[in-house]
């Protein structure tokens, strides 16, 4: 295992800059997952890692080897693709053999450790199949025993689990999990699923248009959303924002916007130096931080109902405020909840966001420690 | 499900023309099957009274005749190994490279191949060949022959090429393969179905044409059968009909058996990629 890091890295393909100017250090043993919308050059950079693409600038370093300009084969690393990438004319048993072949291995030895890596994936007995004759989960499989058949410094995965099924993506992350905590391996994986990367990562990198917004632990992220974007990418659904205009009257914060009303949000320095600059502001509460109904006295935002999704644990609440503005609340409750036409919804001030004009995120006065 | 009048008169009259069409093409082929085996055959279509095989024994006599067999599958060989090995490392760096214009490249090649092989090259090709001091040699032969199909070869496996991820070479290397190790583990295989269809077209271009060697050569024992046929027309040019049947049943033996060959070997499909 080796860490692995970015210097000053960018990556142009003709006009377009996919990665522009980026630095990280991924720590030895570490699962870093990459995370953004399509194009925001989260597989450049693992592909730049696994030496499939070369950095136009930038420096990148496996260990303490200066890996730039090494070819992939000389990197010694394992990558999943997500398209499995099997070789369809050899069986699963000299797929998964296949790096220990051009390593120089002898059949026997070769095909006995593909069988005991087979038998831990549980594919030991479909080792004579062709990749066209076993399931889409045996595939990823088979391409996740070849990654894992010889020891590897760094193990990257490019959105392995966007091929399957909805329960078998669940079960292969789950097993993603458990590997990592037995393995402790290095890992880059990169992903668009958000829940993906919360439930496997130890370090998320959110990227946005070729740039890492906000590079943090899964809890930091979910919780200290740096801007306006991971807010919006991050939470199933997303976390609700609402642009407000901001005042300070005597020493309190006033907060307006159709719908909203704030009693206890307190003015922390942050929030003041970003109200001399420009009082739009914007108000992030999750949504399973809203409770419908609730007390008196307490920051409330109300509009119309808009849709009412049970979705089994929880219902999804949607409503619109009067500018046309969309707030969704996730209800805990076996039952189906019975939103009446106007529906309105209260939240705590420790779980309200604020984001200046820029979209950054304002820290609160006394914010605990995560 | 009933029909109309009107739908059941059409659908006979349908059927009556498509059974006119299918036995005007199939006529020339049952002819071709009878005939060689009739040592009365004429141009028109008839049972032999008598099965014999008096007219292959004429032909298996006429020397001419037989080299030209040889030939013709020394020639369609050799052109096909060039062809095969020369469109699949061009067609292979042409679709994975990232040469600019690349594009061009191709369809320009492509555009010039139908020139190269044609009748109008003929006396470029005539003076560069003799020039070159390789008039009458097979190496002639499967050189222009080679330069005529390559593009467009080139141009079909390109395609084919196109169409398979990157990704097989990309997991070879990222496993430890060289560049070339990847290109004969994985992408060659891969590929193979798409070489397999050039190939045989390839050979069956070759080995049906006329005008080149006919050109290039002049000794009777580099002909290749496609003019050593000749010998069965009489001198004032009248076709020896019994001779001619069974001599092209022989020629086009080979071609037969290769589609069956690559047909039962190959099974001319291809594996493309791999489906989730």
């Amino acid at each position: 295992m080796a860490s692995v890091s970015f210097q000053n890295v960018t990556k142009t393909f003709g006009n377009f800059s996919a990665v522009s100017d980026i630095s990280f250090l991924i720590g030895d043993g570490e699962f870093v997952c990459l995370l953004g919308p399509s194009g925001c050059g989260k597989t450049t950079s693992l592909r730049m890692i696994a030496g499939l693409e070369t950095p136009t600038s930038g420096k990148i370093m496996i260990g303490d080897t200066d890996v730039t300009n090494l070819h992939p084969k000389d990197r010694q690393i394992s990558m999943v693709f997500q398209d499995y990438a099997l070789y369809p004319h050899m069986n699963l048993a000299d797929n998964i053999a296949y790096p220990l072949k051009v390593r120089g291995e002898s059949v026997e030895k070769r095909h006995a450790r593909a069988k005991e890596v087979a038998d831990v994936l549980k594919i030991g007995d479909l080792l004579q199949r062709l990749p066209s004759q076993i399931s889409g989960g045996q595939q990823q499989r088979t391409s996740l025993a070849r990654a894992l058949v010889y020891p590897s410094r760094v193990y990257l995965f490019d959105e392995p689990l966007s091929n399957l099924d909805a329960k078998l993506r669940l079960e292969a992350r789950g097993f993603l999990n458990h590997l990592q905590r037995d393995m402790g391996m290095t890992a880059v994986y990169v992903t668009h699923d958000q829940a993906e990367a919360m439930a496997l990562a130890t370090r998320i990198a959110v990227m946005d248009r070729g740039r890492i917004v906000q590079f943090a632990p899964p809890v930091e992220i979910y919780r200290r959303p740096a801007t306006t974007f991971v807010a919006n990418f991050v939470g199933n659904p997303p976390m609700n924002l609402v642009p407000v205009e901001a005042a300070i009257e005597g020493d309190a914060l006033q907060l307006r916007a159709h719908g909203l009303i704030v009693r206890d949000i307190g003015l922390s320095q942050g929030v003041r130096a970003a109200i001399t600059k420009s009082p739009r502001l914007t108000l992030g509460v999750r949504p399973e931080h809203l409770t419908l109904g609730g007390m008196e006295n307490a920051n409330s935002i109300s509009g119309k109902l808009f849709a009412n999704e049970n979705m089994g644990p929880e219902s999804l609440v949607t409503f619109e405020r009067q500018d046309g503005g969309r707030v969704t609340a996730r209800i805990f409750t076996d039952d189906h909840v019975d939103a009446a036409d106007m529906v309105s919804v209260t939240f705590s001030a420790h779980h309200a966001h604020l984001f200046d004009a820029d979209g950054l995120r304002i820290p609160l006065d006394g914010e605990r420690a995560l | 499900m009933k029909l109309t009048f009107p739908q059941y008169l059409s659908r006979i009259g349908f059927s009556a023309l498509a059974a006119l069409l299918g036995a005007l093409f199939a006529l020339p082929l049952i002819w071709f099957l009878f005939a060689p085996f009739n040592t009365r055959a004429e141009l028109g279509l008839q049972l032999p009274e008598e099965w014999s095989l008096q007219n292959f024994m004429t032909v298996f006599g006429n020397a001419f005749a037989m080299r030209g067999l040889l030939n013709s599958l020394i020639q369609s060989v050799g052109g096909v190994i060039l062809v095969g090995i020369a469109a699949t490392l061009a067609a292979y760096a042409l679709s994975r490279s990232s040469i600019p214009g690349k594009g061009a490249v191709t369809y320009v090649l492509l555009l010039f191949s139908s020139v190269v092989s044609g009748s109008a090259a003929m006396v470029p090709i005539f003076l560069i060949i003799s020039s070159v001091g390789l008039i009458d040699t097979h190496i002639a032969v499967i050189l222009v022959f080679a330069g005529g199909l390559l593009p467009t070869a080139m141009f079909i496996l390109r395609d084919f090429i196109d169409g398979i991820p990157k990704t097989y070479e990309e997991s070879a290397m990222v496993a430890g393969a060289s560049p070339v190790q990847a290109f004969f583990d994985v992408a060659l295989p891969v590929i193979r179905p798409g070489i397999v269809v050039v190939v045989v077209w390839a050979f069956v271009n070759i080995w049906g044409s006329f005008l080149i060697p006919f050109i290039l050569l002049r000794s009777d024992d580099l002909m290749p059968s496609s003019v050593a046929i000749y010998s069965f027309y009489s001198e004032a040019g009248t076709p020896i009909v019994t001779l001619l049947a069974a001599y092209s049943l022989i020629y086009s033996l080979p071609v037969i058996v290769l589609y069956l060959f690559v047909s039962w070997k190959f099974g001319f499909r291809f594996f493309g990629g791999i489906k989730a």
